[in-house]
């Protein structure tokens, strides 16, 4: 390598390593701040300025959604399976939106609940066919049967 | 000089490059169209509905395939760039620069299926979460090589300003891909995986592969295609061009005089 191909590699190198520096800094620094969401815990930790508009996000707790009958409100309940947190809003939920499902709702908190203005639904990264969900939801309850069954004998 | 460099010397040359392109490029692109179309179908007819979202999933054989690809293209546009800023190989410039819009185009493709679902499965089009907004930084930063490179009149000068953009763009790729680990996001996590078990089903995977296939063959196509053109119009006016334009348009001069 001739001493001018090296004095550009060094430098080329180094401009990249110094870029790659400072975009980590960048990321690092801006840490929490980039979070989309916050989980109930978080948001019971402390960690949300009170009055703040933010995202809370979590799963929708089994048996937790009650729809008023004359009007759009739902009321339901995100747990992250540690803390609770109820939510209430008033409009129209996403496809996935169901119970045990993940969502993301935008909006403050009213006192002791979570009062939002927007639902959305977060999809995690599985795919599979409805008979293989079958299949293993299957495979659960066997498994929750016969532990039962040993626990009751 | 060993036969290794030999050959990297020799494949650097825009003739021999030209000669070794023009007979690769027409089996990328039919091989890319014929696995494409098998995958298409294997997704999109062939492979089963998923338990959640029903058909609607069907877009990640589309949406995934351009996303690898607008990081891949962008990793071998960076690749060239830095052999071009430090070696000043003609055909590495030309290389990256070929890239930047094919790139450009998958991750478009990306931004706009990603958005298509997201509406019916999500909630919304848009949502500035971390995968999101780097994806679409991605596609800034193409145009930004484009543009530069389109800003410069000296088409050599312009190629290595252009790169230099590249490279440093380059501590983006690893932003776009780990984003959904390093911050909570609404993008969900990554689906296939190089280490451990991936998270779909094999019969909706085997499609997601070969359209992988066929994306990467078809980037290679069009790349070759472009560095062509852009080697055609650097050498103008060497030798080689001269006597690839004559033994093309000999059949017709012939027929005129």
């Amino acid at each position: 390598m001739t001493p001018t191909r090296k004095r550009r590699l060094v430098i080329v190198s180094l401009v990249v390593a110094a870029v790659g520096v400072a975009a980590a800094l960048i990321a690092f620094t801006l840490g929490q701040n980039t979070n989309y969401l916050f989980s109930p815990s978080e948001v019971q930790a402390g960690h949300v300025a009170p009055d703040a508009t933010f995202r809370l996000g979590g799963v929708v707790l089994e048996n937790s959604v009650h729809r008023a009958s004359d009007s759009l409100r739902v009321d339901f309940i995100v747990t992250d399976r540690f803390k609770e947190m109820p939510v209430q809003y008033t409009g129209i939920l996403p496809d996935l939106f169901r119970e045990g499902q993940s969502i993301v709702a935008t909006g403050k908190m009213d006192g002791g609940h979570f009062a939002a203005t927007q639902i959305l639904a977060k999809h995690d990264e599985t795919y599979m066919p409805p008979e293989v969900h079958d299949a293993i939801e299957k495979a659960k309850h066997v498994d929750h049967a016969s532990a039962d069954a040993s626990a009751a004998n | 000089m060993n036969t290794l460099t030999y050959w990297f010397h020799k494949l650097g040359s825009p003739p021999t490059f030209y000669r070794i392109a023009t007979a690769l490029q027409p089996w990328c692109y039919g091989v890319a169209l014929v696995l494409g179309l098998i995958g298409l179908y294997g997704g999109l007819v062939v492979a089963p509905k998923d338990y959640q979202q029903g058909d609607a999933y069907r877009i990640i054989f589309v949406h995934v395939p351009c996303a690898w690809m607008g990081l891949f293209a962008y990793l071998f546009m960076a690749v060239n760039a830095f052999i071009a800023l430090v070696w000043r190989i003609k055909l590495n410039e030309v290389l990256a620069m070929a890239s930047a819009p094919v790139g450009a185009a998958f991750t478009f493709v990306t931004l706009v299926t990603g958005s298509l679902w997201g509406k019916p499965m999500w909630g919304t089009w848009w949502t500035w979460d971390a995968r999101l907004t780097s994806e679409l930084f991605l596609l800034f930063l193409y145009f930004g090589v484009i543009g530069l490179y389109n800003a410069i009149e000296d088409r050599r000068q312009a190629a290595r300003a252009a790169s230099f953009l590249a490279l440093i763009g380059v501590v983006n790729l690893p932003i776009v891909h780990f984003s959904v680990n390093w911050w909570n996001t609404l993008h969900q996590g990554s689906t296939v995986r190089l280490f451990g078990p991936s998270r779909i089903d094999a019969s909706m995977l085997w499609p997601l592969l070969l359209l992988a296939i066929a994306t990467h063959l078809w980037f290679f196509g069009s790349v070759l295609a472009r560095a062509r053109g852009g080697l055609i119009e650097l050498d103008a006016g060497k030798d080689w061009v001269r006597t690839l334009a004559l033994a093309q348009s000999k059949p017709t001069a012939s027929g005129v005089t």
